[in-house]
């Protein structure tokens, strides 16, 4: 008897829901922690899913979901790994597409430090420079591209201090252990302008774009919220969160 | 072929794992000491807080020791007015982490051996004339050779095998911070699958050598103390 209560209770709120609610499971670089909290956010109130996401290194994930990970859709820092992957047989083919381009910013911490210019790398007036490690992260590889670029790359090298990830490096800026560094325009951004601190928007033809790319995963084939999920990320709605943190759309 | 092998990791982890176990001696024994024969009531929250690292995540420790020891903290105010500069991202810093992150492993053998003790040898001792100095060194220490050599080997090799703490304040230096653990890190994150079987399985097998000493041969030699 209660559990015909119970089956019954399931149905009707399976009628009056959208669909029924499901859960999908996100793996998203760490760059893009702000901008998918508030998507997934919307995404789950607008759909009735339930969204898990995990931050972490592109890098990582590739071993991770190459041994098994229950991750059904990726958010990469990079289109390279993407590809890779479906090239690998570990993805659904054909659903890679570009959610965001991400921008790098110099910062610091503190107002002042650095210019709008990014003269203060050719001055050397400080002891470290946070940067993440570019064999990890795209944005630590464009970093030191713009370094090399702007030719004070063998000067500032002794002062590099290397983050595991982008959300590290952050931190070590935003702790004031490093004086500046390179990071991601979105940790910094808010509503399109540098929230606090100072900064550098480095000019895009001192680097190479960072595309960042989408892509289900073969664990979430045939799994309605995760495609879902990749749909809503091409929605306006996601867009605009998207441009807000400083990305560029493609 | 595959790049050169890079020994620098191997060679500053030992520097570090030897730096801090001899540090930890000199700041260990006496705190042992005092936790061992104290009758206050702080031994309790002293042993609690030495304790500490045994179940806090690597991680709490790393980012306390960023934020207190960066510019704006407490700490890293203390270090630059000591014109020693900031010690996040130095080998100073790694060794200041790695003694509080091994200090259970090192006085907590040696606070067992010296509660073994018990009063009658040093009261014994005290019979014979022999000063607090002369009890400490020539009775306490050498009976409690076998605590002591126990936080040798643990605080050694714990601190080879630290990890979050020195991924936390280290940044990755090579030289200076970049120790084997992150080096293998590094290298499973590139996927460079062949040095990261080499460094690690060199030191799965050098941990078990180590524990092998210490539950092996070694039982043997230092008697049934420890």
């Amino acid at each position: 008897m209660r559990n015909l209560k119970f089956v019954s209770a399931a149905f009707l709120a399976g009628l009056s829901a959208p669909a029924m609610a499901d859960e999908v499971q996100v793996a998203v670089a760490s760059n893009f922690a702000k901008p998918v909290e508030r998507i997934a956010a919307e995404f789950n109130k607008d759909t009735g899913h339930k969204t898990a996401v995990s931050l972490g290194a592109t890098g990582k994930f590739y071993a991770q979901i190459r041994n098994g990970a229950p991750f059904e859709v990726l958010l990469a820092a990079d289109d390279e790994t993407p590809l890779k992957m479906s090239k690998e047989g570990m993805t659904v083919p054909g659903t890679e597409f570009t959610y965001a381009i991400g921008k790098l910013a110099l910062w610091s911490a503190k107002p002042g430090v650095v210019d709008s210019q990014g003269d203060v790398l050719r001055k050397g007036a400080f002891q470290r420079v946070a940067l993440a490690n570019p064999k990890l992260a795209p944005y630590g590889l464009a970093g030191e591209e713009v370094m090399k670029k702007l030719g004070v790359f063998d000067a500032i090298q002794p002062k590099l201090v290397l983050g595991e990830n982008i959300t590290q490096t952050w931190q070590f800026v935003g702790t004031g252990n490093a004086e500046l560094g390179f990071v991601a325009l979105s940790q910094v951004a808010k509503d399109g302008k540098v929230a606090e601190g100072s900064a550098w928007i480095v000019p895009q033809n001192l680097y190479s774009p960072i595309r960042q790319d989408a892509v289900l995963l073969a664990k979430g084939k045939g799994k309605a919220a995760a495609e879902q999920f990749l749909k809503y990320l091409k929605s306006d709605k996601a867009k605009g969160i998207i441009r807000g943190y400083g990305y560029e759309l493609p | 072929m595959p790049p050169p092998f890079d020994f620098a990791p191997i060679w500053l982890t030992l520097r570090l794992a030897t730096v801090t176990t001899l540090l930890l001696l000199l700041v260990g024994t006496p705190l042992a000491w005092w936790l061992a024969r104290t009758r206050s009531w702080l031994k309790g929250p002293v042993g609690a807080a030495v304790a500490l690292p045994l179940v806090l995540p690597p991680t709490v420790l790393g980012f306390y020791l960023l934020v207190f020891l960066g510019p704006q903290g407490p700490g890293g105010q203390l270090t630059q007015a000591l014109g020693l500069g900031v010690l996040p991202f130095t080998f100073a810093g790694l060794v200041l982490g790695s003694t509080l992150y091994s200090l259970p492993f090192v006085v907590q053998p040696i606070q067992n051996a010296f509660e073994a003790l018990g009063e009658r040898p040093l009261e014994a001792a005290a019979t014979l004339r022999a000063g607090p100095w002369d009890r400490f060194f020539s009775v306490a220490v050498p009976l409690a050779r076998p605590g002591f050599l126990t936080a040798i080997v643990l605080g050694f090799a714990h601190t080879v095998g630290e990890f979050g703490v020195v991924l936390m304040i280290g940044g990755n230096i090579p030289g200076a911070t970049r120790v084997l653990s992150v080096a293998i890190y590094d290298h499973v994150e590139a996927m460079e699958y062949a040095q990261a079987h080499w460094l690690a399985g060199g030191m799965l097998a050098f941990s078990f050598l180590v524990l092998l000493a210490l539950y092996g041969p070694g039982k043997k030699i230092l008697g049934d103390k420890s």
